[in-house]
Order: structure tokens, then sequence, then C-alpha cells
């Protein structure tokens, strides 16, 4: 380590502040202003609050607001409930080839975009779909049943678009715990789901929650699966971002709904960093 | 839980039979997308008409095949050139960025390291509208005191370009430091001994040996390029990537032919994963 | 009559094509320090962890207070296991350590909390619960491992090398002070280790084990001073080999003719023939060395040679002899103290030892 300051140091840390300044800092920043305009006449603006309290007064933004939260934790859960036991097989039960090719089949569907993907659960599931046909063929269905657009479809959307995320920190810290410390909590009288609870879930920590945080942001901030697995009433606060910007031209108010979605995501990760006694370095890095 | 754990047969079914399941949910979306490129009818759903191959090679209305579809063509090359150049930005900050932490001691370091890390914890359209906002602002700026009226700072390619690199930087910088870690540092210090300079010291030992790392962080900030979405739909002008085209003409409503783009796509993603396996194998 | 604690019959068990474990049987009486001693790979980690359960035999019994346990998880077992690396849960302090296993048996948390502060004062380290595992060192780390197990009161006690994994200082001290924990705890020990001055230091009796069976069992000093076999001769302590063919028998005595000189030693097994290949060990210490080579007269073997090599280690110090004849070195205790102690490279030198100090084992015509 060095510690004395020469030229180099400065032409290292140039490119660095230049980045994090002029592309991450001041534009916030500038949001933030932003948000803080009130629009009093034409090109005249105000500091004030205006946009926040519009966005109080609204019950839909509210609503749309705390149906996101809700439904990107509800995401979160189920993104481990169904990832963990596949973690725990591809880390400790699966040895030799078929642990790296079950590892590396996992990462597969997130070679291709998102877009992709979804576009693959809408052939799936909407009237004319795979499923509906199928559930007609085996008797379980009179008609065509369109299973888009509703709740469960964004779901199932958010939970496949994350999983990879889960499974890949998941796998890592799982697969650091000895299995000889598993094995002695059963020498020592553990059953399984004591070794679960006392020695495999504190162990793998660290990897739940960087996974949840990581499924959490992309769910809060994921635009493309609520709008086309959703439909038009998915209610997802990211498309009154969009609305606000690109088709009312208000960008006041879509400064403030950006803020206020930065500082929800920011609020709940620095919540489960706090919980489980994690920092941000060690989770992301 | 472990294979030397004598286990109940039903309980070792049950679970192999969940794995599976998992695994079929995984490949399930993608199989469909696949076969209907090669639905011979003008919707990718079912009934299934018979198999062709107009979605990729046909020229003729309606069924232009991807192969001749010039506006898809066209969106190819866009985020293409658009991943490179952001892949390139990445790679050269995320190594510049992985030898100042890793080398240097200074005031303020752990701040300026969480602060690195924060651009991949802010939700992609908010990082888009703030980059929006903000070019927004200098562009008017410039014209309402010079009249002078920077194109680049309007929504389009440049500005996509900058809204990637400012998280792709952060993800290259993680995979070069990852590295750069593990290096053995009295390599660097033999080859002083040996009568390097350290500039030399760095381009003869150091680099080839962070050469791995470097090929993996293109990649992987070429495709974070490739398939990002929601930064760039808050930065587009009219030259659309990949991505955002294939997204409007969903919103019309879908035949094959977006089958037969996802189909080349995920080949295109398989020989990227294939180079970089190469790349890790050497 | 009791049975013992520990019994195993046959057992047997195979990987695919080889064989781990091969038809080993054996007792541990109550309260014995007995010890697995073997090469790397020689099956004795199969056999432990077939008795604690983490490995189910191809055939054979395993039997604890003469109940067989094949069909008892390892959870139930009344056998508890040191690991090589310990094992020791990383996410609890030492107090939840040792109170694990209470634990898991539905204790009273203030009975746990009295067994647990016990079983750290039995083990010299009182007060230590609160800490993290990652605060202590190797040699306290192992007796928290031991003392893990001791609290549940096992029948038998497995211990994987657990001394592996200390530097050489540590693992000398820990020697004592595993014997002493045993004599405290009165508990059988079963010992696997493939170092043997571990093995022969601590246990009330050792089985030398080779290639998935049994090659003896007895006392350290039986397998010191007796050894069976040829494996057993040259695994067990230090030895100086040499490789010949016989070429006389005389009642318990047999001859060898190996490269550069005739060795008589005792014959290990009644069956021999002329010109069959014979293995002679003789221990570096049952080696007289002198200047004149009167002073051997009384020997059966005398052999001349020069000093090629003076290896220095304080008591344990030693001679490399190339002899006259032949090329090979013999190894020689150095005489400690006296006229005679110091020597230098290129001297002559005489050896002399007896007949009853060395040992024959000729191999089986197949």
């Amino acid at each position: 380590m060095l510690s004395h300051r020469n030229i180099g140091f400065y032409l290292l840390l140039a490119p660095l502040a230049l980045w994090l300044i002029l592309l991450i800092v001041i534009p916030h920043i500038n949001l933030a202003m932003l948000s803080l305009q009130e629009r009093v006449g034409v090109r005249q603006y105000e500091t004030s609050f205006a946009n926040y309290r519009t966005f109080i007064d609204e019950p839909l933004y509210i609503m749309t607001f705390a149906r996101t939260a809700v439904m990107s934790i509800l995401a979160t859960t189920l993104t481990l409930l169904i990832g963990f036991p596949v973690a725990y097989y591809i880390a400790k039960m699966a040895v030799g080839r078929a642990k790296s090719v079950l590892f590396l089949l996992c990462l597969v569907p997130f070679w291709v975009s998102e877009l992709v993907r979804t576009f693959g659960w809408m052939i799936l599931l909407r009237e004319t779909g795979v499923v509906s046909s199928f559930l007609q063929w085996a008797g379980l269905a009179s008609g065509p049943v369109e299973l888009l657009y509703n709740d469960a479809s964004i779901m199932v959307g958010l939970v496949y678009t994350s999983m990879l995320f889960m499974v890949v920190p998941l796998v890592s810290t799982l697969d650091s715990l000895d299995n000889s410390v598993i094995e002695a909590g059963y020498d020592l009288g553990g059953s399984t789901p004591s070794i679960l609870r006392e020695i495999v879930i504190p162990h793998a920590m660290p990897g739940i929650v960087s996974g949840c945080i990581v499924v959490f942001m992309l769910s809060l901030g994921n635009y493309l699966t609520p709008i086309m697995l959703g439909g038009k009433d998915s209610l997802w606060f990211t498309e009154l971002i969009y609305s606000q910007f690109i088709v009312r031209f208000n960008w006041e108010l879509g400064a403030a709904f950006g803020f206020l979605l930065l500082f929800l995501s920011s609020v709940i990760v620095w919540a489960a960093l706090r919980l489980s006694g994690q920092t941000l370095e060690r989770t992301m890095g | 839980m472990i294979p030397t754990i004598p286990r109940s047969p039903v309980v070792n079914w049950i679970y192999k039979a969940y794995i599976a399941l998992f695994f079929l949910y995984l490949a399930l979306p993608l199989i469909v997308v696949a076969v209907f490129g090669f639905n011979d009818s003008q919707f990718p759903s079912l009934p299934w008409k018979g198999f062709t191959w107009d979605w990729f090679f046909g020229d003729t209305q309606p069924r232009v095949g991807f192969f001749h579809e010039k506006s898809i063509l066209k969106a190819v090359g866009t985020s293409v050139f658009v991943g490179v150049c952001v892949s390139i930005l990445a790679v050269a900050i995320g190594t510049t960025n992985a030898f100042l932490f890793n080398r240097y001691d200074f005031r303020g370091k752990g701040a300026l390291y969480i602060l690195m890390i924060l651009p991949l914890v802010i939700p992609g359209i908010v990082l888009g509208i703030s980059i929006l906002v903000f070019s927004s602002s200098v562009a008017n700026v410039a014209w309402d005191s010079i009249k002078w009226d920077i194109e680049a700072l309007r929504p389009g390619l440049v500005l996509v370009v900058l809204g990637q690199f400012s998280f792709v930087a952060t993800i290259a910088t993680l995979v070069i430091s990852a590295r750069l870690k593990s290096f053995d540092k009295t390599l660097e210090e033999a080859a002083l001994n040996l009568g390097a300079n350290q500039l030399t010291a760095v381009r003869t030992v150091t680099i080839p040996y962070l050469a791995p790392a470097l090929a993996g962080a293109f990649v992987v900030s070429f495709l974070m390029s490739f398939e990002n979405f929601n930064t760039t739909l808050m930065l587009v002008g009219s030259d659309a990537p990949l991505t955002i085209a294939m997204f409007d003409r969903l919103k019309e409503g879908s035949t094959p032919l977006l089958n037969a783009v996802s189909l080349m796509l995920m080949l295109g993603s398989s020989l990227l994963a294939l180079v970089m396996i190469a790349f890790e194998k050497r | 009559m009791i049975a013992p604690d520990l019994q195993c019959h046959n057992l047997t068990k195979h990987y695919g094509d080889t064989t781990a474990v091969d038809n080993v049987s054996f007792d541990v009486p109550a309260g014995s320090f007995f010890s697995i001693l073997g090469p790397s790979g020689c099956g004795k980690t199969t056999i432990m962890r077939m008795i604690a359960g983490f490995q189910e035999p191809s055939s054979g019994d395993i039997q604890i207070k003469g109940k067989s346990v094949l069909n008892v998880a390892p959870n139930k077992r009344p056998v508890n296991m040191v690991f090589q690396h310990l094992a020791l849960f990383p996410m609890m302090n030492v107090a939840d350590n040792i109170g694990y296993g209470l634990r898991r048996r539905k204790m009273a948390k203030p009975l746990i909390n009295r067994k647990v502060e016990e079983a750290l004062e039995r083990i010299g380290l009182p007060g230590v619960g609160r800490r993290q595992v990652s605060e202590l060192s190797g040699g306290q780390k192992q007796r928290i491992a031991i003392a893990r197990c001791m609290v549940l009161e096992p029948d038998v006690l497995l211990l994987d090398e657990p001394l592996g994994a200390l530097d050489l200082k540590l693992r000398e001290q820990m020697k004592v002070e595993l014997k002493t924990l045993q004599a405290a705890f009165d508990t059988t020990f079963l010992y696997i280790t493939h170092d043997q001055s571990e093995a022969l230091v601590m246990s009330d009796a050792i089985a030398v084990m080779n290639a998935g069976h049994f090659e003896q069992v007895g006392s350290a000093q039986d397998l010191y001073h007796n050894p069976q076999t040829a494996f057993v001769a040259g695994f067990v302590g230090e030895s100086n080999k040499w490789l010949g063919s016989v070429t006389q028998r005389d009642g318990h005595y047999i001859d060898i003719d190996t490269p550069s000189m005739t060795v008589r030693a005792m014959a290990s097994g009644d069956t021999w023939n002329k010109g069959a290949k014979a293995q002679v060990f003789v221990r570096p210490e049952a080696i007289q060395i002198s200047r004149e080579v009167s002073a051997l007269r009384d020997y059966d073997n005398i052999l001349t040679g020069k000093i090629e090599q003076i290896l220095f280690n304080g008591a344990a110090s030693r001679l490399l002899v190339r002899s006259e004849k032949g090329s090979d070195i013999i190894e020689v205790n150095m005489p400690q103290a006296g006229t005679t102690s110091n020597w230098s490279q290129g001297d002559i030198a005489h050896l002399g030892w007896s007949k009853d100090q060395g040992v024959a084992f000729i191999e089986s015509a197949k």
C-alpha cells in the first residue's frame, strides 16, 4: 500500500472522480432540486414541496407506491423460498460434474435479455398460449384461459427474472460451509430442521441478505415485466415515472417520483443491512 | 442434508423432483420462444402450423425474416455500437479504479468505495432520469447563455452510452478488483528487482495477469449494455437499440419474427459465453 | 462378561471396484485409548466415518456396548466425533458450541449453562464461554472441540487426526494433554492418525492399517519390538532396511545375502526356501559403532564402512555410513558423550549388531 501522494495517484483518482461526480452525484442533486420546483407560470419556478404534496394528495399515486413496495417484498420472499433449496442442492448435494453443470444451467436464462424472457412468458400464459392450450387438451379447462395480465403473472415474471441474483450468492456462501460442520451438527445429535436453523441459515446469512437486496431492487425498479405481464393496469411505480417524463412531460413531478423510488429502495436496503448486521461493501463487493 | 447423511428415499425423491421442476421453470420460456420462431404462422402461438425458415430468411411481406428486416438489423448494429463503447469505457475505468483501491491508502477511501458501489443500488430508471435531467439543464444553460445547441446532450446514443456506463463501470471495477486482489505483489517487486521501472512492471507483469479479468469484464459489460432496458428507455433518441426496438414492436403485437430475433440473441450470448469460458481456461 | 465399548466385525467397504476397508475386526475395551495408525488412503478415515454413521459399511457389523448401531442414524448414535479440522460452529460462541448437543437433547437452560461451565473448567478454560471461536488459539479450539463432545458423555469418542493442523511444538504438548483428558473423562477414545509418534505416545493399543486391512494390533512396545509384518517393521519407528535373498536357516535365525554383506537375523514365520527374497530391518539404535573392530567381537553381524554424513539433531543425531562393499547406506545412532563421540566425515567405522536385533521377512513366493 502506498500512502504518499504522487502523480500516479491523481491520475488514477481523476477518472473515478469524473465518473462519480458528473454521472452520479451532480445528476442526483440536480434531480432533487428539480423535484422541489413548482411551476408557477411560463418558465417561472418556485421552490416548494408542491410535487411531493401532489403525491400525498393523490390516492392513486400512494396506492401504486405502496403496491410496488409490497409486491417487490413478496417477489423477494418467493425468490428466496424457491431459490434456497435449489442453491442448497447445487452447493451441498450435487457432486462433481453435476454440480458445475447445474450451476451453469442456472445462469443460462440470464444470458438473454429480460425482454426475451418476458416474451417467453407471454407466449406461455396468454389466452392463445401454450399453457392455456395444454389445459384444454388435458381437459382441465373448457375454453381458452387468460393467464396473463394479473398480479400472479407479474409475480411469476419477477421471480423468474430475479432468480439468478438469488441463487448465485446463495450457492457461493453455502459452498463455503464445510461439510464437516454439518456432520458435526448431526454427530452431536442435531436433526435436519435444527441444523438448518442453527448452522446452515446463520452461515448463509450474508448470501441471503445480498441476494434479497439485489432481487428487491431489481423488482422495485423493474419496468418491462409489470408492463408486459401485468398489462395496462399493472400499477407499477416506474410506469408513473415514465409517463410523467415521456408522456405528460411533467419533469418536476417525475423527478419527485424518482426520488421517492430511490428513497424507498435505500430505506429498505439500509434496514435489511442493519437487521442482519451486514455492510454494503461486503454484500455487493 | 448432505450426501453422507442417510435420508429416506421418499424425501430424496421429492427433493430431486423439485429440482427438476425448477429447471423446467427456468427453461420453459426460452424453449417456447425458440420453437415458435419456426412456426409457419403469423402468430407465435398454438396451433403449430408446420416448420418454416421464413422468419429468418424470408424476404417478402408479410414474411420478412430476421436477415432481411432492415430496421431490426440496424437496431442490432446500434446495440453492438453502444455495447462496445460502454465496454471499452467501463474496462478502462474499471482498471484504473482497481489499481486505485488496491494500491493506495487515502482518507475517505471507504466512503469513496461505497459511493462507487452505489450505482448498482440505484434503480436503473432513476439513473436514466437523473442523467436526462442533468444533461438537459446543461444544454439549456449552453443555449440560453451562448446560443450553442449541444446536440450530444439531447436524448440519443451519447446519453445512452453515458447512462449505461454510469452503472456498468461499477461491475467492471468489481470484476477487475477481485482479480487484482489475488495478485501476488512480490511478482511486481521481482520485476522491479530485475530492472523494470514501475510502469513497465505493471505493463509486463500485472496487466497480463489481469488479462482474463479484463476480457471477462468486457464481455459482462457488453452483455449488461446489450440487455439494458430501463436506463436506455429514458435516454433513447431516434436510434433505438435492439431491446427498445423489440419492445416497441411487441407493443404493436408480436410475429414469429421476434422469436427469430430472440433465438439469434440466445445464440449470440451462448457464443459470448463460450468465448468467456475459453478465456478463463487460458 | 461386559461387552467391549466398541466392536467391529468383518467390516468391509467397497467404492465401486476398490475396497477401502477389507474385512476388519477389532474390539475396543471400555476406558481404553485405541489408535488406528496408517498412511493416508489406507482406509482408516472410512472406518471412523462408518462408526460415526456418515458412511454405510458394505458388509460387517458395528456394535457399541454390545448393540449393533448399523440402523441408527448418525445423530442418534452414542458416539461423538472430533473432526479433522474440528468443525467448530463459526456462527456460535464457545458456550453455544459446547451446549449445542445438550440443546438438541432439550435439556433445561440453567442445566446446560452449568454443564458448559463445568466442561470449560475441566479443560482448563474457565470463563471463555462468551468468546467467539475465531478468537481462540489452535490448542484452545482443540480442547473446545473435545469438550463439545464430552458434555454428551458418549460411549466412544472418535478423533480424526485432530492434531494434524497444529504446529509441531503445540502438537507435542497436545499429545500429553489428550492423554490426560482421556484419563480425566474416563471415556473410550478411538483415535486415527498417520503420525506414529502420536499413536505410540498416547495409545493403550494400536492397530497398524495398510491398504484396507489391519497388519497388526498391539501395544506400542509390541509393535516396536515385535513387528509381525514387513509393513509394520518399516512403518513403526525408524529402521535400516535391506533387500536380499535367503541362503540358509538355523532355527529361529536366517541368513540373507544383500549386495554388500551377509546378515543374520530373526526369521518371521516358519516357511522359507533357499533363494527366496527377503527384507531385513535393523533399528539405528541397535547398531554399535566403533573405531576398533576388536570392540565388536561379540556381535553376529560386523561391517566396515566410511562415515558419509553426520546428521546432528541433539540426542537424536545420526551417522550415515556407506558400507565398504556395495553401496548400502546404514543409519546409526550417534553415540552420546565419551571419547567416541567426535566422529567426522570420511572416518573409517566398524559397525556391529546382534542377530536378535534384526528381523527378516520372507516374501511369500507367488
